[in-house]
């Protein structure tokens, strides 16, 4: 019963956080609300016990993922007011494909419940059961080579991030790696042979 | 009593607010990107939804790989997006029209 009660609370943030995001007129706002639907979600995702998951989704999301976007938003100097010109026009619109997926959903959901399967409760976890481990072992063993290829395209993507936003300023003083290693001793110093002087 | 129907139901609000914010946000290319990350997290959640209720770790193994994608899409959709203030010093979509035949 309480972690039915705790579902629905954190639910509730949930939508209500999900719709400031789209209706906030504050990029910032959104983005930080953004932030407390992945807190909430984490929550949710604890409560399915998807442990692993839900403290992944905090460390990446709400610490990488949105830390990002709040730096993008707050970098770029954008005029908000410019944005929700003639936002009023695209009202109905997203009602009716918003009301339509939402019919869509509830119709094979709730009224059909999937043919009976969504009725179910869950199974019963072992008294040792450790989600980590049971993910750590499948992602391991069998899934070796796709988790290869997911840490590669997070390689790509981030030399990708930084090649593009990559700007060489004029006048720099930057090394010439090359020259410098290249460079010999009778280049620098000049020896020259010359009596000594007297002390005065 | 949380069953498989509560979380569908959790994830399909969420997907149709989503989807609504794309049209209402049609403007603001950074918010569209929130309401993608949106998207992905309501198809998280049918992913982890189904992982408990049928007993399989599967599921949960794709989350992570959605997560990792998801987390690369928004790095470089984001790195373009800066490039793209830096030329044009504006961001709404209507003035990305170059590459139109």
């Amino acid at each position: 019963m309480f972690p039915g009660i705790l579902f629905f609370v954190f639910a509730g943030v949930l939508i209500a956080a999900a719709l400031g995001v789209i209706l906030a007129r504050n990029p910032v706002h959104s983005a930080l609300l953004l932030v407390l639907c992945f807190f909430n979600s984490a929550v949710l995702w604890l409560l399915l016990d998807a442990e692993f998951l839900g403290i992944v989704l905090v460390l990446v999301y709400v610490g990488a993922v949105m830390v990002l976007f709040l730096f993008v938003v707050m970098m770029l100097d954008i005029n908000i007011e410019e944005f929700r010109k003639g936002l009023a026009s695209y009202w109905p619109m997203a009602a009716a494909v918003a009301g339509f997926v939402v019919f869509a959903m509830i119709n094979i959901i709730v009224v059909k419940h999937l043919g009976g399967m969504s009725l179910r409760s869950a199974p019963t976890l072992a008294a040792d059961y450790s989600n980590t481990r049971t993910l750590g072992t499948a992602l391991f063993t069998r899934f070796a080579y796709p988790a290869q290829v997911a840490a590669t395209i997070l390689l790509v993507a981030s030399i990708a991030a930084i090649v593009l936003t990559l700007r060489r300023r004029r006048g720099g003083k930057l090394q010439n790696i090359t020259q410098q290693v290249a460079v010999r001793a009778k280049d620098r110093v000049r020896i020259i042979k010359m009596a000594s002087e007297k002390r005065p | 009593m949380i069953t498989l129907t509560h979380v569908l139901t959790l994830s399909g609000l969420l997907f149709a607010i989503a989807v609504a914010g794309v049209f209402l946000n049609r403007k603001n290319i950074i918010v569209l990107l929130m309401c993608i990350e949106l998207m992905l997290l309501a198809v998280n959640f049918n992913f982890v939804g189904f992982s408990r209720y049928l007993g399989d770790i599967n599921g949960q193994i794709f989350v992570f790989f959605i997560l990792t994608v998801a987390a690369a899409e928004s790095a470089i959709g984001l790195a373009i997006l800066v490039v793209l203030f830096r030329e044009r010093r504006s961001i709404e979509v209507e003035d990305l029209d170059t590459l139109q035949g």
